[in-house]
């Protein structure tokens, strides 16, 4: 069935055909439509499942932690100021090893405020162990929802995972999404069954101690596994996604146009779209330019990067938040992929879209043109693109 | 539950998924943390209970109706001779 949804209501309707048993959320901008939706449908007979009512985000966690560790498949969604104030349990969810979906938008930080696209929120949780996805439509949000609730909750993966959408210009934005139908959802997802859960019949306590001799440091160990073992199973349930639904979007690294191309964009979220229009243009023009979408930031992509490198003469990545201090996040850690490669091409830096900045396509056409000049980087590893008063 | 204080596991091979205990909490004997100790003075006491209501780590026991500090755990907040009424309860310090 085709319907007509948002960003927010794709996240929601995403929920639902997930069959998510506990939902806890606090509503904040962008995100609130997603909370609001969900208590529609709940209201209107059509979706059943726990909805907690928190006082903060920190709780929201909290909780989606607490019902995991029961056994239930839980559901939660934040934005910005939210995700910051989560960020001690985002730890704690996965350490505990709860297979959490959550839905984040996109939006910056303050001071000053800001509920513009951004994704400074989602690079400062990097490194909380959660699996992080950037979404580019409504209909990617959908199907990846089920994706990552597959990946999460496999035995040997057993881990969280965040979808991010670009604040408003996703989250807000209407496309037409071709809704699974519930019995094939159904049967692509299973029930979610851990091996271990918190239950009254066989007690045992969850978050205990661990001195520096005994285990801490093998329980990290066995959280680097699991992340690495990611990898396969995101493109295993990608695979077997689209062989039910009939759509993929690429795995980690979703090339376009990246054949035989000599520049390569690399980007996350809605300014994909963007960066897809400015290489038609330029393709028509004979200039060979690709876009490699990062889709995945946590695992990163380090095989797919190195493999798409070997064609690649000049990368440019493009960050839509700043590591203050050094550089874009994406910049540093693409750059850090290639490191050991021999004949690498050149790479460099182009913070972008901050605070909500429209990335026109003008703005893209400024990359591609400093693309095309750079010879190399010593004096300019990386760019703001569009400073008022700066260089152009 | 297990009264096994630690089990001994060979490598992060057959750890469980994430940092659980199958042992029960009484293994873990916090008395040690005590500077000082509750003493009960059962000649004022009421054996009204509030003691062993308001102990945060069921330290104070029943025993023949009169409470019983159970010293394995009790960790000497104060609270129980903070809150009888009768001040039937004083916090005398661990000799060392």
């Amino acid at each position: 069935m085709k319907m007509v949804l948002s960003g927010n209501a794709s996240a929601a309707y995403g929920a639902k055909l997930a069959r998510a048993e506990v939902i806890s959320a606090y509503p904040i901008t962008p995100q609130t439509k997603i909370v609001e939706k969900i208590a529609d449908l709940i209201a209107n007979g059509e979706f059943e499942t726990e909805f907690v009512k928190v006082e903060s985000e920190h709780s929201a966690m909290a909780a989606a932690v607490s019902a995991s560790l029961v056994g239930a498949r839980t559901f939660t969604a934040t934005s910005s100021q939210g995700l910051l104030l989560m960020h001690e349990v985002l730890h704690w969810a996965s350490a505990s090893r709860t297979p959490i979906v959550m839905v984040n938008i996109n939006r910056a930080v303050a001071p000053p405020w800001s509920v513009w696209a951004d994704q400074t929120d989602t690079i400062a949780q990097r490194d909380t162990g959660w699996m992080q996805f950037y979404c580019e439509s409504c209909q990617e949000v959908v199907d990846t929802m089920l994706i990552l609730y597959k990946v999460a909750e496999d035995k040997d993966v057993m881990m969280p995972a965040m979808l991010s959408e670009d604040a408003f210009l996703l989250s807000h934005t209407s496309e037409i999404v071709d809704m699974p139908e519930q019995a094939e959802v159904d049967e692509f997802l299973g029930k979610f069954e851990p091996e271990q859960r918190l239950d009254v019949e066989n007690p045992m306590s969850f978050g205990s101690l661990s001195m520096p001799h005994q285990y801490y440091y093998e329980f990290r160990y066995k959280m680097a596994e699991a992340m690495e073992t990611a990898r396969e199973k995101i493109l295993d349930a990608e695979r077997e996604f689209e062989k039910r639904f009939g759509r993929s979007y690429g795995g980690l690294l979703d090339l376009y146009r990246c054949d035989d191309a000599e520049i390569v964009l690399i980007a996350a979220g809605s300014m994909s779209s963007t960066i897809r229009v400015a290489v038609d243009e330029m393709r028509e023009k004979g200039k060979k330019i690709g876009l490699a979408r990062l889709r995945v930031f946590r695992p990163f992509p380090i095989k797919e990067l190195r493999e798409l490198a070997k064609g690649a003469k000049m990368i440019g990545v493009l960050d839509r938040s700043f590591c203050f201090g050094y550089e874009g996040a994406f910049f540093t850690e693409v750059k850090s992929a290639l490191y050991d490669m021999e004949n690498r091409p050149l790479v460099k830096g182009y913070v972008v879209g901050i605070g909500g900045r429209d990335v026109t396509l003008d703005v893209i056409h400024d990359v591609i043109n400093d693309c095309m000049v750079t010879k190399d980087t010593k004096d300019e590893p990386f760019k703001w693109i569009g400073l008022k008063g700066g260089e152009q | 539950m297990s009264d096994e204080h630690e089990i001994e596991y060979k490598g992060y091979k057959d750890l469980p998924l994430s940092p659980i205990a199958t042992g029960k909490s009484l293994v873990f004997k916090t008395g040690g943390w005590r500077t000082m100790r509750p003493v009960i003075d059962l000649e004022k006491c009421k054996k009204c209970g509030i003691c062993w209501k308001y102990c945060p780590d069921l330290s104070i026991l029943i025993v023949d109706e009169y409470p019983k500090v159970d010293l394995d755990y009790c960790k000497g907040c104060g609270i129980c001779a903070n809150e009888c009424p009768f001040d039937a309860i004083v916090m005398v310090e661990e000799s060392t």
